[in-house]
């Protein structure tokens, strides 16, 4: 590496990301493994997994740039050119699709077009980063399927949509607002949600808390619950028992 | 005795405000096993979980004692624990729910399993867009490093074990055990070629055992109650409970945990039945990659050997519910592109075939296939099934070969309505 793209890294990667980036290597008995998570970590500077990312993730860990590539162009989470402040993924997989999740996708991409163009899959509508812009993705399963139609935005769930709460949702998201997600936490925006993926949580104790603490009780999730509490149904009483006896060897 | 209907063990503080929280998981239970299970030796957790029955919740059923029997008694190189919560199979929607709902189940039932396998590592590897669950994760380590549970010297045993949560980037593939491993390495998320397993040269070629979220967090609960009480429930050789999801046209969609052996009619019984009366169509009995049932499995009992004596798996559990509004090949071919999009590229038939098969189903619900088509699909599903590297391929034949089994006449009449016109040419002759 030249010198001129090795300050062009300090630049963008600041003293604090190359720390996160060694306690991230620390995490692990080989520092390898932590190529997912400081690929994450790049995304939450620059929206994206730049060149620079990767050049920077190959110099933390001792790697060639061929080789985070390689990693980098497996993961669909990883993304090549920059996002939105926020990421809308939405659910069309079968069963989603079955429920409306096409039609969502559809009524969303011909809403965000411009000119008459829909918004395609990976599209940014926007400037890339600046507030109230959205890249567009659909999903594949995002394991809510008691709740779908789903969504996310910056990975927390908006569930049971329909074209009209949709549309709504993205209007508010462009128009600057944060509309409070059905499961999840408060949102941010991508990178801030990126940070969190790398395994880096808010040091403030009150935003950390409503962030963890973020609704998760849905209907259909204690559904099975409620009911055995209505119908009086339990599994059988545990009573205490000692471990089996083994023989020593 | 015969157990209810529903029987809350994994799901039984869900409804409690906090559930997530230590001090709520501790007023209920909570690390009372790990105190019981610390007091005991690793051979004897072994065998409780071999007595237990329990079997791998992650869809391939594999007993779950036998399993953690496999790994070296002696400690020459570091062991392993690994958690594979990359849930992504469609239809299955268990994991992240009982990752947000009890994070601390998961993490006493890795606390005793590593104990149990002389691990002092354990990772949890959280699908990437699950990222509610990883925060809950990462605030339930916290919380149990901060109360002793985790770290050197667990509650004065002399045990010592660090949990790192770790997240995926978004590949279905990696919900394979050894392609999981691979990512957790750092590496694209490929699958191995097995031998060696795990338990011989898993992570860092080292002893590793890689268990799903549900199996664990049974754990705690089968020290607690012991193998009798476990197999009160479900039935003899698929004893306990599971996590039923219902999804799609049903009135009440969630979560259900009842015995293993229930079977779709008493589910959909619970769920208020199907959405505004309209029929069954067809079902999966656990995620996509099982073959799909008809209105004529009602009554086949959902545990491991009445899903296989029935021509399908038992799978997640995820019970995906469609009435008679969906077209078969329509969803075949939706299920067929995940399949194409999500094959890693590492072996051929996968790869290419994948590939071929969304093209043609497409072609086909577009109105544009052939008779033809139907064997050309046949034709290919036989050449991706057990010739595959991983389960992937097998899972990919899965919808288009029972799709066709039981609907035939849909595939059909998609290109009899093409008969009049001049068919274009099959691209997979082409």
């Amino acid at each position: 590496m030249s010198s001129t793209e090795q300050s062009s890294l300090d630049e963008i990667f600041d003293a604090d990301i190359v720390a996160k980036a060694e306690n991230l290597m620390e995490r692990y008995p080989q520092s390898r493994s932590a190529l997912l998570p400081m690929l994450h970590l790049v995304q939450s500077v620059q929206g994206y997994v730049s060149q620079e990312g990767i050049s920077f993730c190959g110099r933390q860990l001792g790697l060639s740039d061929a080789e985070v590539t390689a990693v980098a162009t497996f993961y669909t989470m990883y993304k090549r050119r920059p996002c939105g402040e926020h990421l809308v993924s939405i659910c069309t997989n079968t069963l989603c699709a079955a429920l409306g999740g096409d039609a969502i996708y559809k009524a969303v991409q011909e809403h965000l077009g411009e000119d008459g163009k829909p918004l395609g899959h990976n599209e940014t509508v926007g400037e890339p980063g600046s507030k109230g812009s959205i890249t567009l993705e659909h999903a594949e399963c995002l394991a809510a399927c008691d709740l779908g139609p789903v969504l996310q935005v910056n990975y927390e769930y908006f569930d049971n949509q329909t074209p009209e709460k949709t549309i709504a949702l993205v209007d508010a998201l462009r128009a600057g607002k944060k509309p409070a997600p059905t499961r999840g936490a408060p949102l941010t925006d991508f990178k801030g949600a990126e940070l969190q993926l790398a395994g880096f949580f808010p040091e403030d104790p009150i935003q950390y808390r409503a962030d963890v603490d973020g609704p998760s009780q849905a209907v259909e999730t204690l559904r099975g619950a409620q009911i055995a509490q209505d119908r009086g149904w339990t599994a059988p009483v545990i009573e205490d028992v000692p471990l089996p006896e083994v023989q020593k060897k | 005795m015969t157990a209810d209907p529903i029987t809350p063990v994994l799901t039984k503080r869900w409804l409690s405000p906090n559930s997530w929280q230590l001090k709520t998981y501790e007023r209920l239970e909570g690390y009372t096993a790990l105190r019981k299970a610390l007091k005991g030796t690793p051979e004897q957790l072994v065998q409780l979980i071999k007595d237990a029955g329990l079997r791998g919740r992650g869809g391939a059923g594999f007993p779950a004692g036998i399993k953690w029997s496999f790994m070296p008694q002696n400690e020459d190189k570091p062991h392993y624990l690994v958690i594979n919560a990359d849930e992504g199979e469609p239809g299955t929607c268990k994991d992240i729910p009982l990752m947000m709902a009890d994070p601390h189940s998961l993490i006493e039932g890795c606390i005793i399993a590593s104990y149990a396998m002389r691990s002092h590592h354990c990772f949890i590897y959280v699908r990437g867009e699950a990222l509610h669950c990883i925060r809950r994760l990462n605030a339930a380590v916290r919380e149990a490093y901060d109360a002793g549970y985790l770290g050197v010297d667990i509650l004065g045993s002399g045990f010592a074990l660090d949990i790192t949560v770790h997240a995926g980037a978004g590949a279905y593939i990696c919900g394979e055990e050894t392609a999981l491993l691979d990512s957790l390495e750092g590496r694209r998320g490929q699958p191995r070629l097995k031998p060696p397993f795990p338990a011989a040269a898993g992570l860092y070629a080292a002893p590793t055992t890689v268990n799903n979220v549900e199996t664990i967090a049974s754990a705690p609960f089968i020290v607690n109650g012991g193998a009798d009480w476990f197999r009160k429930m479900g039935r003899e050789k698929s004893p306990g409970p599971k996590i039923f999801s219902i999804s799609g046209h049903v009135e009440l969609p969630g979560q259900y945990e009842c015995p293993l052996g229930t079977t779709l009619r008493e589910l959909l019984d619970m769920a208020g039945g199907m959405k505004d009366g309209i029929p069954l169509k067809f079902w999966t009995p656990g995620g996509s990659s099982t073959p799909m049932f008809t209105s004529a499995h009602l009554d086949t009992p959902l545990d491991f050997e009445g899903a296989a004596e029935a021509g399908s798996m038992l799978g997640t559990t995820a019970v995906q519910v469609f009435n008679e509004t969906v077209s078969v090949p329509w969803a075949v071919m939706k299920w067929t592109q995940f399949y194409e999009h999500e094959s890693c590229g590492k072996c051929t038939p996968c790869r290419e075939g994948t590939y071929w098969l969304a093209q043609i189903l497409e072609r086909m619900v577009a109105g544009n296939g052939t008779e033809e088509d139907i064997d050309t699909l046949l034709d290919v599903c036989d050449n991706i099934f057990g010739r595959s590297f991983c389960a992937l391929g097998d899972g990919a034949v899965s919808p288009i070969v029972s799709g066709i089994k039981y609907f035939r006449d849909e595939f059909l009449a998609l290109c009899n309505t093409n008969k009049a016109s001049k068919p274009e040419l099959v691209g997979a002759r082409a």
